[in-house]
Formats: C-alpha cells, structure tokens, sequence
C-alpha cells in the first residue's frame, strides 16, 4: 500500500506527506540508528520513538518509505520541516511500537 | 577514461543536529552521476556512519568521495584523539558515547561494523592524540 493509505487508517496520522504516492515494502523498528541504518531496506516504514533531526539523515540514507513515530511521539521542532523539504514522509501514531507496527503488517 | 570526480566536504564538529549533511549531499551528487542505486546506498550509509563519528568522537574533520569509472572511494580524516584499540572499537556493540549522544540514538558500536560491511575494503589509519583517517572502497 502507499504511504498515503497508511495515514487515513484510523490511529495514524500524517505530519508531512511530501511522497504520498511511495509504496510501502515491509518494515522495520528501531531507535538505535546505526542499528537501523545496518538492518533496514529500502522502500520500508520505520517504526521509531527517536524524534530529534537525526532521523531525517537516516530515513534519507536509508531510502525508508516512512518514518512512523509511534507511542504518541511528536517530532522535535524544525525536523517536520526538514523532512518535508527533503521529499520524506512521516506519519505519528499513539499506538505504542509492536501495536503500530503489528497494525502496518496486516495492511500491506 | 581515468578522469575522477571529487567531492569535498567540511564535517563541523558542533553541530549534532546537522550532522549527516555530507553525506546526504553525496547521495544526491551520486544520483545525479547516475550511479547504480544499490551503489550509492552503500556509500552514503558507510560515510554517514563515518561522518557521524567524526562528529560526535573526533570534533569533526573533513570528508572527501573519489568517483572513478568501476568504485567510489571516501576518505574521512580528522585531528581527533584517535582509536587506541581499533579491534576493539570494530567490535559490534563497542561504544564510548556519552549519555548525552546516546539519548539521541547513537552509541549502538554498530558504526564501524557498518562501515566495514557496507564496503568492499577499508583501512583505518590512526594515531592516539593525532588523528584518524579511515578509507573506504565500494566497487560498482
Ligand atoms: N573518528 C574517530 N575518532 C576517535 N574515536 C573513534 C572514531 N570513530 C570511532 N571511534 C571509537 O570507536 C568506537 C566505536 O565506533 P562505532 O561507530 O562502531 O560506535 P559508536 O559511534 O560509539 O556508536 P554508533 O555508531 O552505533 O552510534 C566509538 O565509540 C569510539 O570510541
Ligand atoms: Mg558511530
């Protein structure tokens, strides 16, 4: 599915969705980032907590579809914009990571 | 044709918010060279890692990527305190991060097997109250 249809499921919410058309393919959790940045793939939607400006690098580098924040997270202030202009999406959920993450595996 | 393109970077080592920026741009220079997808993953992930090293234990340095014919090579250098155990500090889960770092989500001592994954070959050259230097090849 796209990255579009994951942000009007009911629980998510869209903060900016500049690629709204990208296709989601699997995902992958994670806070620590070099963690992420071994064990991600391309074109998944990251499930994280980690807010501040770090996860715009990453979710760039990485190519991930999304950067979901779950557990009710909100991005610190300027990453949203940061995102924006650099063509990634992201979406926040309230439901805490294995709930998000659970809930995006049964849609795509 | 053994013409090179060369791009280089100053990586500033105040700045954790902005750290990355090198690397991003490298990605988007790659892109625009047209080199194979899978290549420029590997290079910008690995110089991220690096990058962010630079920043976070070396109070930054400088970044330069080499783009020849058939591989890409990066040359991160900094005047840092240098890696007294490098074996050690290339073991996966090895990190002397502060809290502070940490809390941002760094110091998982995945950074250097990172690099060393994502790359066909790589040298670190280090000296304890001198620096470091750390060159990586991806072959495309
Ligand atoms: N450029 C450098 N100068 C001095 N020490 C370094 C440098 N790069 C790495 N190190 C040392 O090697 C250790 C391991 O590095 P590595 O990148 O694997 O992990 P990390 O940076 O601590 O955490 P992570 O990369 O997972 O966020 C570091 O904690 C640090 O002690
Ligand atoms: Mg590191």
């Amino acid at each position: 599915m796209t990255v579009k249809e994951l942000s009007e499921t009911p629980g998510f919410k869209a903060i900016c969705l500049p690629d709204p058309e990208r296709r989601i393919e699997g995902g992958y959790c994670g806070d620590l980032l070099s963690w992420v940045m071994g064990r991600a793939k391309a074109s998944q939607a990251w499930v994280t907590i980690m807010s501040n400006m770090n996860i715009a690098a990453v979710a760039t580098l990485c190519d991930t579809a999304v950067i979901v924040l779950s557990e009710g997270v909100q991005p610190d202030s300027g990453v949203a914009e940061t995102a924006d202009s650099r063509g990634i999406n992201l979406i926040s959920t309230d439901m805490p990571t294995f709930e998000a993450a659970a809930a995006i595996s049964k849609l795509i | 044709m053994n013409e090179s393109i060369r791009f280089t970077f100053n990586v500033d080592g105040s700045n954790f918010t902005t750290a990355g920026q090198a690397s991003v741009q490298v990605k988007k220079n790659l892109r625009e060279l047209g080199i194979p997808p899978e290549a420029i993953r590997r290079v910008s992930i690995a110089m991220y890692e690096g990058e962010i090293n630079m920043v976070i234990h070396a109070h930054g340095g400088t970044a330069e990527v080499i783009v020849y014919e058939d591989k890409i090579v990066i040359v991160l250098s900094d005047r840092g305190p240098g890696i007294p155990n490098v074996e050690l500090a290339m073991k996966e889960g090895y990190s002397t991060a502060p809290d502070n770092i940490r809390s941002l989500g760094f110091g998982a001592g995945m950074g250097l097997p990172n690099m060393k994954r994502y790359t066909d070959d790589m040298k670190i050259d280090t000296e304890i109250g001198v620096g470091t230097t750390i060159t990586m090849t991806v072959n495309f």
